[in-house]
């Protein structure tokens, strides 16, 4: 419009993000991820060696001015191996929470707005896809499509939606009685326009929070898949197969670089987007809205 | 227009039936519920809680499907609809909320709010639905800069002129207004009630007005129909009404009527108990159970709505006491 007399307040969300930037733990959180993601998303452009390149000269050496963080047992520089497989640790747990949250969002909120038979024959599903012992499950569904990055994100995008879509329901199925929603139904809106225009914005907080966490979540899950030689195979360097290259107890106790630093960023990772999640949470919730 | 009425709903009901798997009574929340509404006319409809008003109200705006009966729309009925004919329906019949507060969403702004009917109904362009977003929020006397603002930077009464104008963006023959000033302030409910009424001779809008409240309707309608337990208890026109209730019920409602006339104290009528459960209603006559004059074969029939004077209509069966 053009007659805006006095700046217009912020919406919901901009109010969300100020809160958010208020929480101590939530920034340093992010303070930490930031040049995570940074570094491993353009270590090939500054860092010279190759996390495949075998130097048999250079087997299961400490940390040098030449191999920052050592190198493993053929002679592969651990630095270089540790932000490619950052690099495929997060791109599985992204891709897999994007496929995740997409589906949680959308079986949960078709559930919640499409009426009695499609959401109890919904639920009905998402229950059995919740009642299969995640671990078990995992073990099936990647013997089945096999090891690999792609596989190895489908299965952990599969595991994880059922929570989401309860979540997501629960929320619009309260929704649906509210009375901008009745008036929207009202004027003549369909599914579609119910989904998109009311159970998005309304859930956005929901699909935050779980996103975030889920990357968490999704990288312990590729790391332990990988690790159990599901995951991510070798030669691909992922936080997980660097653990399991180095599990042997000689590694253990002799070469303690090749597992203390996957292992290291692996926690350090999920725990600052745990930061983020909970600071999300917390600026998305409605009670804070009062202070 | 060769139709003589906008609306027309005959022996209309609605049936709350417990959900599947559960055990409850079925609660019959509106029974046998005939009324017309001519275009440009106001019908109040005036009912305690739980006397199905804003289930008709629903009805009529098609968000609930009636149990049983009909509902005709200029002459077509709307109760078998398809979904597309429905949609088109939904732009020409719009419902007015009774909190402000729970009406808009709190995500959107007023202006996405007030196109989004637009949207819906594949009205216009883009500047065109911004257009008519602004002409409806200046016909409910708001300034234009409230279209970029969210709805919790206003008030009750403000937020009510909103929802107004939210159901006027689609241009409606008629408007559902469900109790929407009874969640106002006294100092805010006039203004509310004032603008309807303009709204409603300036633009001939035709509306179903509902309200628990005697003295609002009086203002506003220019046909009433008292509503108990579901069931239809008195309608005529609004002035003949308050001059000269026929019904027990309504007569009681009248002199509940808070009046600067000391002597109308005296022949104050105040109703026992409480309106009986919808799950569980009286026999015969609904109101009987509460009812001054109630007589024994009240119990064992269901009065029917009987026109006594031109246009004035009531249900019950003593004729004697006048």
């Amino acid at each position: 419009m053009a007659s805006l007399t006095h700046a217009s307040s912020a919406g919901p969300i901009r109010r969300a993000l100020s809160r958010f930037f208020e929480n101590g733990a939530a920034v340093v959180g992010l303070a930490i991820l930031i040049p995570i993601l940074v570094l491993t998303l353009t270590y090939d452009l500054w860092w010279l060696h190759k996390p495949n390149d075998i130097d048999l000269l250079a087997m299961n050496q400490g940390p040098s001015s030449a191999h920052w963080l050592g190198s493993d047992g053929v002679g592969r520089d651990i630095m270089a191996r540790l932000l490619q497989g950052g690099r495929i640790s997060l791109l599985v747990a992204t891709v897999s929470m994007a496929i995740s949250t997409f589906l949680g969002f959308f079986i949960g909120a078709i559930a919640g707005f499409a009426g009695r038979f499609v959401d109890g024959a919904t639920m009905r599903f998402v229950d059995l896809a919740m009642t299969l012992p995640p671990v078990i499950f995992l073990l099936v569904l990647a013997s089945i499509v096999g090891s690999g990055i792609v596989p190895t994100i489908f299965v952990i995008s599969l595991l994880s939606w059922p929570v989401l879509s309860r979540m997501v329901r629960a929320r619009l199925l309260e929704l649906r009685e509210r009375d901008f929603v009745v008036a929207s139904r009202g004027m003549g809106a369909g599914l579609w326009h119910l989904l998109i225009r009311h159970g998005l914005p309304n859930t956005i907080d929901i699909l935050v929070v779980y996103a975030t966490l889920q990357v968490a979540n999704g990288i312990l899950l590729e790391a332990g898949l990988s690790f159990l030689g599901l995951g991510v195979t070798p030669p691909e360097a992922s936080w997980g197969n660097m653990l399991n290259a180095a599990r042997a107890t000689h590694v253990l106790e002799n070469y303690p670089w090749q597992w203390m630093f996957p292992g290291g960023a692996l926690v350090v990772t999920v725990l600052a987007i745990n930061f983020v999640g909970d600071g999300l949470r917390d600026a998305f919730d409605p009670r804070s809205e009062l202070k | 227009m060769s139709q003589e009425f906008l609306l027309e709903v005959s022996r209309l009901g609605k049936d709350f039936a417990p959900v599947a798997f559960a055990r409850g009574p079925v609660v019959r929340a509106v029974q046998d519920v005939s009324f017309n509404i001519k275009r440009g006319e106001v019908v109040g409809l005036v009912g305690e809680s739980g006397s199905g008003k804003t289930t008709i109200g629903r009805m009529v705006a098609q968000l609930i499907e009636p149990t049983s009966g009909s509902i005709r729309f200029e002459g077509s009925e709307t109760t078998s609809l398809t979904r597309r004919e429905l949609r088109g329906l939904h732009a020409r019949v719009q419902y007015i909320f009774q909190d402000p507060f729970a009406s808009l969403s709190p995500r959107m702004t007023i202006g996405e709010i007030l196109t989004e009917g637009l949207d819906i109904q594949r009205i216009g362009s883009r500047s065109e639905r911004a257009a008519k977003a602004a002409q409806a929020l200046a016909s409910v006397d708001l300034p234009p800069d409230a279209i970029s603002r969210y709805p919790h930077e206003f008030s009750g009464g403000q937020r009510q002129r909103i929802g107004i104008a939210r159901a006027l963006t689609l241009a409606p023959e008629l408007i559902v207004a469900d109790e929407p000033v009874s969640a106002l302030d006294v100092s805010i409910q006039a203004q509310i009630v004032n603008l309807l009424r303009d709204l409603q001779t300036r633009l001939g809008l035709t509306m179903l007005f509902i309200a628990h409240d005697l003295a609002v309707v009086e203002y506003v309608a220019d046909t009433v129909i008292v509503l108990y337990l579901g069931r239809i208890m008195e309608m005529a026109p609004s002035r003949e009404l308050y001059a000269s209730p026929q019904h027990p019920y309504t007569r009681a409602l009248l002199s509940a009527v808070p009046s600067p006339d000391p002597s109308r104290h005296a022949n104050r009528q105040i109703l026992k108990g409480d309106i009986p459960s919808p799950a569980n209603p009286p026999s015969g006559c609904v109101f009987r159970t509460r009812c001054p004059v109630a007589i024994e074969a009240c119990a064992s029939v269901v009065p029917p709505l009987r026109e006594g004077g031109k246009g004035h209509f009531k249900a019950c069966i003593r004729d004697d006491l006048h």
